[in-house]
């Protein structure tokens, strides 16, 4: 079970990463548990200033932008 | 390079369609073509190689470079990254609040979000290929100053009690960011990400602007804007700023629309007036920092916009006249 954290402030490129991950997900047969994470704190408390920010098991794995879908399989792999 | 674009309306408006070249609709639709073709074939191009050169410059390096520095070096140093750094108008928030954060003032900040969506760099590049280097060129010093200018403003008022009391007290962690894969292959790749997300994101503005564009071309008559828009009517650069803050778009939205205005004989301060209001005052980016910051240093932020593409119209104006 994977840990995945999306932050961002709920704008289109925020729901458009989480959809990605979760359709890779399901392609994959990976299982996630993936959060949409909204509060200014706890984004910033990241380290991520560009949105949207992807965590992966804790840790920082991409800030800005919509990530590409390599990337995605690399961290669902 | 762009009489392929030219000839491509011609073929297709004139030869295809064997629509008449005198007729006002015939005019609309040949300009609408060839900015369709032009301005997304640029477009294209420019976030490409752009996306290429820079996968480095983000703003929490930004932040890095800015912080600590003395205001001599912190202010210039804001409004220049601020014109290369790119950011998406949502990460607004965070970004004031990890520059704060950094001990960077609030006039530096602000200079930074002032510039940064005024001076779009795909942008510059479209205006010098469509108008030539002089509009560009224009465009970024004017950019630069306003946001240089602006944060100074802002500092000097001491407006910090007007940003909300919950910024000052969030701390930021110190995550590693992520590596940048910097070989060719990873450098393409972010390329081609860059322009499906970046395209896929403006084109809808982009049209917009190219029909709006057309529309002027073709259906406007030539003595309307030296009637109403001319430069011997003092309105006319007040009336342009005033009218770009509905009109949001993205700042490669405009330029065909500012293409046809100095086409139909509108001075170049007026309708770079209207660009830079249409860029950079926008509804949904004041709601945005209003998460932020209080109404009053919205509302200065705002008038401090207004009034300096006022200045900057009519100063192009009567430099160009």
């Amino acid at each position: 079970m994977k840990e995945i954290k999306v932050l961002g402030s709920g704008c289109k490129n925020c729901e458009t990463t989480a959809r990605i991950i979760t359709a890779q997900a399901e392609r994959m047969g990976v299982a996630i548990r993936l959060e949409k994470v909204t509060d200014m704190a706890v984004i910033l408390g990241y380290g991520v200033m560009s949105t949207p920010g992807v965590v992966v098991d804790g840790r920082v794995v991409h800030a800005g932008g919509l990530p590409g879908p390599d990337d995605v399989t690399a961290w669902l792999s | 390079m762009f009489y392929w674009f030219t000839e491509l309306a011609d073929a297709l408006v004139f030869g295809l369609l064997g629509m008449d070249a005198t007729t006002r609709a015939a005019s609309a639709l040949h300009f609408f073509i060839e900015d369709v073709a032009k301005i997304f074939f640029l477009l294209i191009v420019i976030v490409f190689l752009l996306g290429f050169f820079r996968s480095l410059v983000s703003a929490e390096r930004a932040r890095r470079m800015i912080g600590g520095q003395s205001p001599w070096r912190s202010y210039p140093l804001a409004v220049a990254l601020g014109a290369v750094t790119p950011f998406c108008s949502c990460s607004s928030v965070p970004l004031f609040i990890g520059f704060l954060e950094a001990g960077i003032p609030l006039g530096v900040t602000m200079a930074f979000l002032i510039t940064s969506p005024m001076i779009n760099e795909v942008a510059v590049l479209m205006l010098a290929s469509t108008m030539g280097w002089k509009m560009a060129a224009a465009y970024v010093v004017t950019g630069l100053v306003v946001g240089l200018a602006g944060g100074l403003v802002i500092a000097a008022l001491k407006l910090e009690h007007h940003v909300e009391a919950y910024v000052w007290q969030i701390r930021m962690g110190q995550a590693a960011l992520p590596e940048v894969d910097a070989t060719w292959r990873g450098r393409l790749r972010y390329a081609a990400g860059q322009v499906r997300e970046i395209v896929g994101r403006i084109w809808p503005y982009v049209l917009g602007g190219i029909g709006v564009g057309a529309l002027l071309h073709g259906f406007v008559p030539e003595h309307f804007f030296l009637q109403y828009a001319g430069a011997d009517n003092p309105w006319a650069v007040p009336v342009a700023v005033l009218a770009g803050i509905p009109l949001y778009s993205n700042a490669t939205g405009v330029i065909p629309v500012a293409e046809a205005l100095l086409a139909k004989g509108v001075p170049i301060g007026t309708a770079l007036a209207l660009m830079m209001s249409v860029a950079a005052i926008s509804l949904p980016e004041m709601i945005i920092l209003r998460k932020v910051i209080k109404l009053p240093l919205i509302a200065i932020f705002v008038a401090w916009l207004f009034v300096a593409f006022v200045v900057v119209g009519y100063l192009f104006n009567a430099w160009f006249a």
